[in-house]
């Protein structure tokens, strides 16, 4: 027995000597102290982490099987939607596969989301972590562009005209526009090129950049340490070791605790896959189960849930500005609701972290901001109607104020004193 | 863990139980996603045994067909071919047959069901080539005065006589390979698929 | 502060509910008996002008049928029993005589799906909802798919309808069916279709339940090992 484990060792000692296996092991998980004192909220990260590690395994098995090509065949099918049919009837466990895949998107958008909301509650956007923030919300970036040309590949009726229109945005672009979308397209409509170069940026194109960004996440993460509830340095005070007082070594207490997480987490999703993988035609739109016909636009169009509240942005603004067009304001709107997020570690000018020291107006601003998200989110599905713009445009008010009006309220606010040390629950 | 001296076994069970069923569910969730890259059923369908009529094929006339996308040979062994195998018995390097390159029920002299009827998947055993006829006999074919039909491989040169026996010294290592096959009738034969159901 | 809460979500909510759609029948569900039916209703009246070409006909195992009775009561066109359910009728001239070339029928009911019903609900609705309207240049009309460009495939059995001034259907000749045998015989083709559209989904929620009890199995376990290591953490 003890031989064996002699040799186990001797093995490590041999790797460690060319490759620091032990000290990587240590440095992020065996002595990787984090805060004891995470709540739910904490489980988004981890659990984002294994839908992409989901997405890529599933996707690499549908590249397999799935066809990126626009003709049709001898059943008048254009080819690469009757080759997700195949995937669902004719590959073995195919119909499983791409269920995950389909599910694991939606799931991949709802850890985002709350994964940024935790952000929002405890500040961890705040310094130091302004770079962990930066590269969180490249990650967010590059996973709508993994979505939108992921969308595409179906080739039905919603992925085709839901293309259609986000590629016709870019042309409000002035003087550059109409030259931007055609070259996108690569087609006077969105066709056959279009779809070969969605496939080639969705299964490797994006997916490349976003593993390295979610490596420089993490990284930067163990470099300046996790946040906390409390919105408390850790690393403030340390035992006579250099280990901070109210941290515990990330392995095993957050293996254990994550490993509960995930299979709840799991069980969440085996549901939408098992019983109801459309996902009340939030997951899979039904109208995506007609083959695209570039001829007739279904009767009410809206894209996937995850985008709805920036395309809701974008319907809300319906008059022109300084001599551009409605259309061109629309875009710029929808771009500025994804793209402030970036500012918001310098936004932010409390002097605590933590939604539990800060003061009433910071409370009922995140309400109103989560409420108007939301709202503009499930307005984003509807069909626009004179009374719902205007709701729509109200929303919108309080999304941009939320952020502009930032530095101005996070200093008024009355806060309360951070405490020295991480308190308990 | 490990480095606590007195081992808490409660934990220690738990930690077993739970990396077990972890592990369970791990090879459970693989196994879908390995088998999803065997055969799919539009694979099994096109692979499917496909019924020939050779009822126009004459004595010493080959024909070839399809089955899951490899050339199936058809031959109608003359007398005199059916007697050239006696004399190549001696130059093959498998001239019983022992090797399991054909169902048991011609695992016979002519290597068929009807001794004029040889049916055999056109694919040398070397590497994958598809051989060359060559079933008339003599100088004529270009191999050998004495060549007394069968086929060459374009690719290493392995020649296998008219019961797709591979001559010695040869790249090749065994016999062509006889698919399942049955008769419907004398003009009809399923080849993929024997009395068996295989 | 709740009450602000549910003040803000729901008056909204009241701008946004929806407006009423047309009002669909409930599918019946049926048995393996009624697959089968349904299953031969649609290669004697569907099959000839529709495809359903990502379905195999050796799949109809699934209810119940074997690969002879497959090969003797269903297959008219193809010859191997693992070939797709494709018609031999060429686009174009589908296209000439019917304006648009009749669309595959694969996943119909899942694309039909809504609001309103599932799409099992709409095509029950639908098939028997076709009317007389010399207007129309098949001389059919239909009150959930207007100005549809096929005619009415199952007029024999049902009968032909015509629409009244109180906006319903009143029979004016009977078929061959009742109209109680006429809509049992329209459950059990929607009831195939439905499974067409989705063929594993019987499978699927079977499996479901057991990913969901070993699930639950391993929380157990799962929890019972946070709570051991985490009862060191104070």
């Amino acid at each position: 027995m003890s031989t064996m484990t002699d040799k186990l060792q001797g093995l490590l000692d041999w790797v460690d000597e060319r490759f620091p296996l032990t000290a990587n092991w240590k440095a992020h998980l065996a002595e990787y102290y984090a805060p004891k004192n995470f709540n739910f909220w904490y489980f988004f990260g981890s659990l984002a982490l294994l839908v992409l590690v989901n997405q890529i395994i599933t996707g690499i098995l549908l590249t397999m099987h799935y066809k990126p090509d626009a003709s049709l065949n001898g059943s008048g099918v254009p080819v690469a939607f009757a080759s997700v049919e195949y995937i669902m009837r004719d590959v073995p466990w195919g119909w499983l596969i791409r269920y995950m895949h389909s599910t694991g998107a939606s799931a991949f958008f709802i850890v985002v989301y709350l994964h940024m909301f935790r952000g929002l509650l405890y500040g961890s956007h705040r310094k130091p972590r302004e770079l962990i923030w930066i590269f969180g919300m490249l990650i967010f970036l590059m996973l709508m562009a993994e979505a939108f040309f992921g969308y595409l590949l179906p080739w039905g009726q919603m992925s085709f005209w839901g293309a259609q229109v986000i590629v016709n945005m870019f042309s409000a672009i002035p003087f550059i526009g109409p030259d931007l979308s055609l070259w996108l397209r690569g087609d006077f409509v969105v066709g056959d090129a279009t779809l070969n170069r969605f496939f080639a940026f969705h299964v490797i194109a994006v997916p490349l950049v976003l593993v390295g960004l979610v490596a420089a996440h993490i990284l930067a993460l163990h470099e300046v340490g996790s946040n906390n509830p409390d919105g408390v340095e850790i690393k403030k005070h340390k035992d006579a070791n250099g280990i901070p007082l109210d941290g515990i070594p990330f392995h095993p207490y957050y293996t254990v605790k994550d490993i509960v997480g995930v299979v709840v987490f799991l069980m969440v999703c085996s549901v939408v896959i098992f019983f109801m993988p459309e996902g009340g035609g939030y997951f899979l739109e039904y109208n995506n189960f007609i083959p695209a016909n570039p001829l007739q636009t279904p009767q009410h169009i809206a894209p996937v849930w995850y985008f709805t509240p920036y395309y809701s942005v974008l319907r809300s603004i319906t008059y022109p500005l300084f001599g551009l067009e409605a259309k061109f304001w629309g875009v710029i709107g929808m771009g500025a609701a994804v793209v402030i997020f970036f500012l918001l570690p310098w936004l932010d000018r409390s002097p605590v972290k933590s939604i539990r020291y800060k003061g009433p107006i910071y409370k009922t601003a995140l309400t109103l901001f989560v409420i108007s998200f939301a709202i503009l989110g499930y307005l984003g599905v509807l069909p626009p109607t004179p009374g719902r713009t205007l709701v729509a445009q109200i929303c919108s008010l309080i999304y941009f104020a939320f952020f502009i009006l930032m530095p101005v309220y996070s200093k008024m606010d009355k806060c309360k004193p951070e405490p020295e040390r991480v308190t308990g629950k | 863990m490990g480095s606590d001296e007195k081992v808490d076994c409660g934990r220690r069970r738990l930690i077993v139980a739970t990396a077990a069923v972890g592990g369970v569910a791990g090879v459970v969730t693989v196994v879908p996603l390995v088998a999803s890259m065997m055969p799919s059923e539009r694979a099994k369908a096109a692979g499917a045994p496909v019924e020939v009529d050779i009822s126009k094929l004459a004595p010493g006339q080959m024909m070839t067909v399809e089955w899951r996308g490899k050339p199936v040979w058809i031959i109608n062994r003359s007398k005199e071919m059916l007697a050239s195998l006696k004399k190549t018995d001696d130059q093959v390097s498998d001239p019983k047959s022992e090797k399991p390159m054909q169902p048991e029920y011609c695992k016979n002299e002519a290597r068929s069901i009807k001794p004029e009827i040889f049916v055999a998947v056109g694919i040398c055993t070397h590497l994958g080539c598809s051989p060359t006829e060559k079933l008339a006999s003599g100088a004529e074919s270009g191999i050998a005065a004495d060549w007394p039909g069968g086929f060459i491989c374009p690719c290493h040169g392995s020649t296998f006589d008219l019961a797709g026996r591979v001559y010695k010294s040869k790249p090749a290592p065994d016999n062509l390979e006889v698919p399942p096959y049955m008769f419907l009738s004398d003009a009809k034969i399923v080849i993929g698929e024997d009395k068996k159901g295989a | 502060m709740k009450k602000l809460f549910f003040a803000l979500i729901f008056a909204p909510l009241m701008v946004c509910a929806n407006e009423t759609e047309v009002h669909l029948d409930k599918a019946p569900a049926r048995d393996a008996a009624g697959l089968q039916n349904g299953a031969k209703l649609f290669v004697n009246y569907c099959l000839n002008c529709h495809s359903a070409s990502y379905m195999r006909y050796n799949r109809l195992q699934d209810i119940g049928l074997t690969d002879q009775q497959i090969k003797d009561n269903l297959m008219f066109t193809a010859d191997k029993v693992g070939e797709p359910m494709t018609i031999a009728m060429r686009r174009a001239e589908a296209k000439q005589w019917f304006g648009v070339p009749p669309p595959d029928l694969s996943v119909v009911s899942r694309s039909r799906t809504s609001e309103a019903g599932s799409g099992a609900d709409w095509l029950y609705t639908y098939l028997r909802g076709f009317y007389r309207d010399e207007s129309r240049p098949s001389g059919w009309n239909n009150v959930v798919f207007s100005n549809v460009a096929m005619p009415h495939a199952l007029w024999q059995l049902q009968g032909e309808q015509v629409m009244g001034a109180d906006h319903k259907l009143k029979l004016a000749k009977p078929g061959k069916l009742t109209a109680k045998e006429y809509d049992s015989a329209v459950a059990d083709l929607v009831a195939f279709l439905q499974y067409v559209g989705e063929p594993v989904a019987q499978t699927r929620k079977q499996l479901g339940v057991y990913v969901l009890l070993f699930l639950a199995g391993f929380f157990v376990l799962a929890y019972a090992l946070k709570r051991e290591f985490w009862k060191d953490i104070h």
